[in-house]
């Protein structure tokens, strides 16, 4: 594959974006657009696998606006996997989107689509991105054009709610990750990400803590605490887009990032003899427990499932702070993982949103006898989240828990067995009463399924996180070759 | 060959031109003529930068006498970009502002008008070719005067206060200007900027001396709108012709600047030892404080024109404050953001020609839902908007980043400079998407959304600004080697 092909990963959303944008009078043929652009996409990224699983590193920069800070893009096994995850999930959304948006009569349609395309485009460039600033353009990019997308429905709530979303993640990133960019840059000539990182012997002591914060809070999108309260004000955007937001690109462009920086730019040994960089495992260990505790407290299935993100995405962070060969690969699958369980979760609630517009907890009692493919497409979700083996959650957790045990970590044990329990505890109930139990006094259940291109959608999720348990071998070679530099 | 007297040109021309406009019976002939003097005078600028960037510093002796006998004109990379931003500014506000002015001027009055207009692109492009300190001053006093017309020529009385006021303080700031200078001519006998650089050696720290630095200093600040010396630019802006606001606020401050810095680094850094400490400790506080205060009050802005002016008074904080650091980082930060700013906020000044063209005001209530309504320049609007705040990608994410390098690297304070821009930035997202909501997220007065959007060649031009912000983001190899080039000159021999 020539290296041009890489930008054309960005442009091929971009063109799609626009060819929508002016598609916009005819429905049919404008969701077509996306569809065959999301397909084409897909076969693109898909068809870089093999050859960087064989070990090539294609490169290529567009343009150098300042001497060391160029817009650069390059595939790397961690890149490689985010654009396949990004790009695949993609067309199920925009299947499953199709049905959602027409099932529910939403307006502005047109806008939607062409956000979404957007926000894949950025997706992709934060995939690609060989430098930070690359990284950075298409961080911002990312946030902007989810931003129409979270306001969708327009109604003042909505507008405060998008409001916290777009000031969190902007003001983070503006304030803590650019600072840290020109930090880098300034002690160490380039911000290009290189393999054994860059800081080592340019940084010593506490600022090595202090600047992999400033990176680490930068970066709102991982939802570290205290930086998470866009995630649960985002829930008010249509299903699909909450779909984007936890699965797609959204959360997964946040702790790509921070195991992307943590791997090329501090270098895993580096830090790994930093003393000053532990606090962050303490923190995540933190933002685990608290948010699964949160969790369990929440009555409205989207909210629930928002905190619960938040200390799944920890579990990558922390994961990938053990610095160990075993845990990085846990870190690196646990994002495609979570990625295939989290959006079956969401394809679900919004299914249930869509055929009877139930949003809250108590009402999802009985539920199962009148939509069982989507409550079990539901179940298998959370057995993912929860980690029960045959789902794609157990392959995560056994690589950071072993990888945990390699670093002889106890809190990271501690806080997987804990979190695990937390997790079983808030998702173990909903399934049982959903299936079991007859349904609560006063709530109507004179619906049935959603409609078929949500039910597509979230059967091949659920089918996915399965099929995960079973096939993952690919993905772990391509992420072997992370670790393979470094000493077991 | 006429290619040697490009120099002279640059001011000949649209000064000579201007007697012709006002000759002219019709606003339509007159407006006619200017934007043709405007688009000629921007194509030798550009001929010029080119000549510059190709063989170093160009010099010319008006009528063959040489400098300091006669008057010498200097064009260097500096200056060039100076000029460079002050003819594409007029060309832009005059090509976009057509009907807009045909609004806001009177017919008759029209040509006068235009008049004023090229004879105040004749003195600010005076200021920057000048080689001696007398005549920037008499360019700086044309520019000034037809400037003023330029401000109260249109229909509003408001703006009659808003420049008399600009005159108070801009007569008093050329006054100083003009004290500063009369106490160097007295003891060095010259008026050129290299003369006087060369003999000041002789006389350095004698009292007359340091009080010249010091009238010189504080006049050209007035006349910059450093803060608290801003009062008079926010009411300037708001109630001058919206096509008039995007010309003046995308140069005449930023000219002032350029002799500001010309001054205080070509003569004085180097020869009067404590003056770049004492430059620093005068311009720094009031930089930060601009930068932070001006956005803060931006925020509460309930006209769309204010707001973008006290951001201008913010932003010419940043320039100052990397002025004020005297690295060679932060002059390359001064002079990359002069250049990103006007394109940013010419831009964003054109953007409301357009809206005001279309719903009669600019106050923000009469905005609401115009990104509805006008689609096209709103995204525009939200493009250079984004430039402004500093996201990577656009021009203004070039400068800022040289900003902040030329800041870490800054003795100490780093930290704390680092933070009041990281918070200025912020308040510029918070001002500005007050704004981006109001337009995409409300009703329009009337409840209806009817599109009406401006004449296709405006909304062209709209985007040709707009577009530039990215491309001088992804590409700015042309400001950085101004930029550069700009600053070698200013440091001379010190590096």
């Amino acid at each position: 594959m020539p290296e041009y092909t890489l930008p054309l990963m960005l442009l091929l959303p971009l063109l799609g974006a626009i060819v929508i944008a002016f598609s916009g009078r005819w429905p049919n043929i404008r969701e077509a657009v996306s569809l065959v652009t999301a397909v084409s996409l897909a076969i693109l990224v898909f068809s870089w696998f093999p050859a960087i699983s064989d070990g090539a590193r294609p490169q290529i920069t567009l343009s150098e606006p300042l001497p060391g800070l160029s817009l650069a893009l390059s595939l790397e096994p961690l890149g490689m996997m985010f654009a396949c995850i990004a790009s695949f999930l993609w067309i199920i959304n925009t299947i499953y989107s199709i049905g959602y948006m027409r099932g529910n009569r939403e307006k502005n349609q047109t806008r939607f689509y062409v956000c979404f395309a957007l926000a894949i485009a950025a997706a992709m460039g934060i995939a690609l991105a060989d430098n930070l600033f690359t990284l950075f353009l298409f961080y911002e990019i990312l946030t902007l054009s989810t931003y129409p997308l979270v306001a969708h429905k327009g109604d003042a709530k909505t507008i405060a709610s998008a409001r916290i979303y777009l000031g969190v993640l902007l003001a983070t990133s503006i304030g803590l990750l650019l600072p840290a960019i020109i930090w880098t840059y300034v002690i160490a000539g380039t911000t290009d990400f290189t393999v054994g990182g860059i800081i080592e012997g340019k940084l010593e002591g506490a600022a090595v803590g202090l600047l992999l914060g400033l990176f680490v809070f930068g970066i709102g999108k991982a939802a570290v605490m205290p930086m998470h309260r866009w995630l649960p004000a985002a829930m008010v955007a249509p299903t699909p887009v909450s779909a984007l937001l936890h699965a797609v690109a959204v959360v997964k462009a946040g702790v790509f990032s921070v195991t992307k920086i943590i791997i090329y730019i501090f270098g895993v040994d580096f830090l790994f003899s930093q003393p000053s960089a532990q606090w962050l495992q303490y923190m995540a260990a933190f933002t685990i427990i608290t948010a699964s505790v949160v969790a369990l407290y929440q009555t409205n299935l989207k909210r629930m499932l928002a905190y619960s993100t938040i200390a799944q995405l920890s579990y990558v962070i922390m994961a990938t702070v053990i610095l160990k060969p075993l845990a990085e690969i846990g870190a690196a699958v646990h994002i495609a993982a979570h990625a295939f369980g989290k959006i079956t979760l969401f394809f679900a609630a919004g299914a249930i949103y869509t055929a009877s517009h139930k949003t809250e907890l108590w009402q999802l009692a009985g539920i199962g006898r009148r939509m069982p493919i989507t409550m079990a497409a539901f179940t298998i979700g959370a057995l993912s989240m929860i980690g029960v083996p045959p789902t794609a959650g157990f392959v995560s957790k056994w690589f950071i828990l072993a990888g945990a045990f390699q670093a002889e970590n106890y809190l990271a044990i501690f806080t997987i067995i804990a979190s695990t329990a937390l997790n079983a505890m808030y998702f173990l109930p909903i399934i049982y009463f959903a299936w079991l139990s007859p349904p609560a006094t006063g709530v109507d259940m004179d619906h049935g399924e959603a409609p078929g291109a949500i039910l597509l959608a979230l059967s091949v999720t659920a089918g996915l996180t399965i099929l995960f348990f079973f096939f993952n071998q690919p993905l772990l070679d391509l992420e072997g070759q992370l670790v393979e530099s470094l000493p077991l | 060959m006429l290619a040697d007297h490009l120099p002279a040109l640059q001011v000949a021309l649209p000064l000579l031109t201007a007697p012709l406009v006002i000759l002219l019976r019709t606003g339509f002939l007159a407006w006619l003529v200017a934007l043709l003097a405007s688009l000629c005078s921007l194509g030798l600028a550009m001929l010029l930068t080119a000549t510059v960037l190709e063989t170093g510093t160009q010099h010319y002796a008006v009528g063959g006498w040489l400098p300091p006998m006669g008057i010498g004109l200097t064009v260097d990379g500096l200056s060039a970009l100076v000029l460079l931003l002050i003819t594409g500014a007029s060309s832009l506000a005059l090509a976009g502002g057509r009907l807009s002015l045909r609004k806001d001027i009177d017919n008759r009055r029209a040509p006068m008008f235009y008049g004023a207009w090229l004879i105040s692109m004749a003195g600010l492009c005076g200021i920057a070719v000048a080689g001696d300190a007398f005549n920037v001053f008499v360019f700086m006093e044309i520019s000034a005067l037809a400037t003023y017309v330029l401000i109260a020529g249109g229909r509003d009385r408001r703006a009659l206060s808003a420049v008399f006021k600009y005159l108070i303080i801009g007569t008093i700031g050329a006054t100083f200007y003009l004290i500063g200078v009369g106490f160097l001519y007295m003891m060095t006998g010259t008026l050129n900027f290299a003369d006087i650089a060369l003999r000041l050696d002789e006389v350095t720290e004698t009292r007359p001396i340091v009080i010249a630095a010091g009238f010189i200093t504080i006049g050209l600040a007035l006349k910059a709108a450093i803060f608290p010396l801003h009062v008079w630019l926010p009411r300037a802006y708001t109630y001058a012709p919206n096509a008039a606001t995007v010309f003046i606020a995308a140069c005449s401050t930023k000219v002032v600047i350029y002799v500001l810095l010309r001054f205080n680094f070509e003569v004085f850094h180097g020869n009067l030892p404590g003056h770049t400490d004492l430059f620093g400790v005068f311009i720094i506080p009031l930089a930060l404080a601009g930068i932070v205060l001006a956005s803060a009050i931006a925020i509460f802005q309930t006209n769309l024109k204010t707001m973008l002016a006290f951001s201008s008074v913010a932003q010419i904080g940043y320039i100052a404050l990397a002025a004020g650091l005297t690295s060679e980082a932060g002059l390359m930060a001064a002079l990359l953001h002069m250049f990103n700013h006007a394109l940013a906020k010419g831009t964003l000044f054109l953007c409301v020609v357009a809206f005001v063209l279309t719903s009669g005001s600019a106050s923000m209530d009469s905005l609401r839902g115009i990104g509805k309504r006008m689609p096209w320049t709103m995204a525009a609007f939200l493009v250079a908007g984004l430039s402004l705040v500093g996201v990577p990608g656009t021009a203004g994410f070039i400068s800022k980043w040289y900003l902040v390098v030329a800041v870490i690297g800054w003795d100490g304070w780093g930290a704390a400079l680092v933070a009041a821009i990281v918070i200025s930035s912020l308040m510029a997202v918070v001002y500005l998407w007050r704004f981006v909501e109001l337009a995409y997220y409300s009703e329009p007065p009337g409840g209806e959304v009817v599109p009406m959007e401006v004449s296709r060649p405006l909304r062209c031009l709209i985007w040709f600004a707009a577009l530039a912000n990215i491309y001088f983001g992804l590409f700015p190899q042309l400001p950085l080697a101004l930029a550069r080039s700009g600053t070698e000159t200013l440091l001379g021999g010190l590096f």
